[in-house]
């Protein structure tokens, strides 16, 4: 094979830095990636306002339409960690209502986000 | 017929005879090096979707019979020489890869012009849920940070006086933990390195959970892993759209260089979401996928041949692509201790080794970490904002480095 020839033959791409320019670029580098990310952060932060806003001000005016619901029940079960809203566990440890959930998100293919859990119950 | 002049021939002719001659042993040990590859993704599964072609596509290159003159040749080496070199007639001459090149020289093609590697990002956008992040902006401050390790190598590979500006940008980008953007930064800037530069980023991808767990223990503390953090705000559907919308005109518009990889990944994301190219989504997140890796691993293989991956400069680069990772890992954690002191402990700071992007394996790393400390801790959701904003965090650093040395 005549590899080695070719290899030699094949020039580096580009020319060698000094060590302060190389530092500069890096730094600046940076503060470029921390700059694009925190313009997006603002504008995820402003367009997650309007649509905040927009959700609390319909919650409003159905609450408004809809007639005081009767008081709920007294004792409500203990919520599971991480999941949406809250969760009634009857008879069911945290870790283990978790590890449902987590389950149950991973064989649906859907996020955990978007999922909600009403209740989890030991059938025994 | 001469019998002894046929069989002489033929034994000149055959690559057993080629490794004993003109430096052939280093093709034996790059054969070896493909087995080796080969096990670790067969084995320990190591990336293997895309490990087992780059070593498979490294195995054929290296086989001695295909001579580099040979036009049975699968893969041209001195097509691609003369494809950089600005002095040659056939500088950036596709007509002549196609028209002279084997099979993986066609198939590089699709890597020398960046085309794998941004459909690789239409897949990953289609298969990425960006709710997480669009419900927590501040994921994309530890995405950001944890692109600490790509400047770091970067400077250091430039410092070292071995690389030039280019290859150093090409070996800092090892550190956005990123595959298919270290191809794409690397085809670009110092297609020499390819080979080196993508083993290197694939292979400490793929050792992420043994890579990160004891910075995370070194950098926290035992009260900071426990913390358990809220639950994030449902996003809407309307949000979900519009993000890939508002993302690809900001990046973009901010770096132009980062169109290819950002527009990609946001187009594949907005076909997930908008609900009416389900068709699309599907297709992109698994027949295309799984085509383009087909084309990729080999291809990125065949750049493997001996005396361009036999030297100082790759140990140089695996040295380096460590240190890129274990940086990465470190600035997204410090990033992620700030925001626990600032927010009063109300953030766990294991979800900032997360930005180092390699979705969704980095998230998974901070999840088990979490729940080793708090047994009924959940942070896999959490951590998933920062997994997406690396992805972001490490497309922007590339374009960067191609604007500068592009």
């Amino acid at each position: 094979m005549n590899y080695a020839l070719l290899a030699a033959k094949a020039a580096d791409s580009g020319t060698k830095m000094e060590i302060g320019d190389a530092a500069v670029t890096a730094v600046f580098g940076y503060v470029v990636v921390f700059f694009g990310l925190i313009l997006l952060m603002a504008v995820l932060y402003v367009s997650g306002a309007i649509f905040k806003s927009k959700e609390a001000k319909a919650n409003a005016a159905k609450s408004a339409a809809v007639p005081v619901k009767e008081a709920a029940p007294a004792a409500e079960a203990p919520a599971a960690p991480g999941s949406a809203g809250h969760v009634k566990l009857h008879g069911v440890p945290d870790k283990e209502a978790a590890m449902i959930m987590a389950i149950v998100a991973d064989k649906m293919q859907t996020p955990l986000n978007e999922l909600r859990f009403i209740s989890i119950k030991e059938v025994k | 017929m001469d019998i002894l002049q046929t069989l002489k021939d033929l034994w000149e002719g055959s690559g057993f005879h080629s490794f004993l001659v003109d430096g052939g042993w280093k093709n034996l040990i790059m054969i070896l090096i493909s087995c080796v590859l080969l096990y670790l993704g067969i084995k320990k599964k190591f990336e293997p979707l895309l490990l087992v072609g780059i070593a498979f596509g490294c195995l054929l290159v290296n086989l001695s019979y295909f001579t580099a003159d040979s036009t049975d040749a699968l893969y041209h080496p001195e097509l691609w020489t003369n494809f950089l070199d600005p002095d040659s007639e056939y500088y950036h001459s596709y007509g002549t890869i196609l028209s002279h090149g084997g099979l993986l020289d066609i198939l590089y093609i699709g890597v020398k012009a960046g085309i794998y590697p941004s459909l690789i990002f239409m897949g990953v956008g289609a298969m990425t849920d960006f709710g997480p992040l669009i419900s927590n902006p501040k994921s994309l401050l530890l995405g950001a940070a944890a692109q600490m390790g790509v400047f770091l190598a970067f400077f250091g590979a430039a410092a070292s006086g071995v690389f030039t500006g280019n290859q150093a940008a090409s070996i800092g980008i090892i550190g956005g933990a990123d595959g298919p953007t270290a191809i794409f930064l690397t085809t670009k800037l110092a297609p020499e390195l390819l080979g080196p530069i993508a083993i290197a980023a694939y292979s400490y991808m793929a050792l992420i959970p043994m890579i990160q767990p004891p910075l995370m223990k070194l950098l926290t503390t035992e009260k900071e892993r426990k913390v358990k953090m809220e639950q994030n705000r449902v996003v809407s559907k309307t949000e979900k759209i519009l993000f890939p919308i508002i993302v690809a005109m900001f990046v973009i518009l901010l770096l132009p260089s980062t169109a290819p990889l950002i527009g990609c990944l946001m187009l594949g994301n907005l076909w997930r979401e908008c609900g009416v190219t389900e068709r699309l989504s599907e297709t992109v997140q698994n027949a295309l996928m799984n085509i383009v890796t087909v084309f990729l691993g080999i291809s990125v293989g065949a750049t493997m041949a001996a005396d361009s991956f036999l030297n100082f400069k790759t140990i140089l680069i695996v040295i380096l692509g460590l240190v890129a990772f274990m940086f990465s890992t470190v600035g997204g954690l410090l990033v992620g201790k700030l925001m626990y002191v600032l927010t009063g402990g109300k953030v766990n700071p294991l979800i900032g080794s997360a930005g180092v992007s390699a979705v969704p394996m980095a998230a998974r790393v901070s999840q088990l970490e979490g729940q080793k400390a708090n047994p009924s801790n959940f942070l896999l959701m959490h951590a998933m904002g920062p997994n997406v904003a690396g992805v972001i965090g490490s497309a922007i650093a590339a374009g960067f480095l191609l604007t500068v040395f592009g």
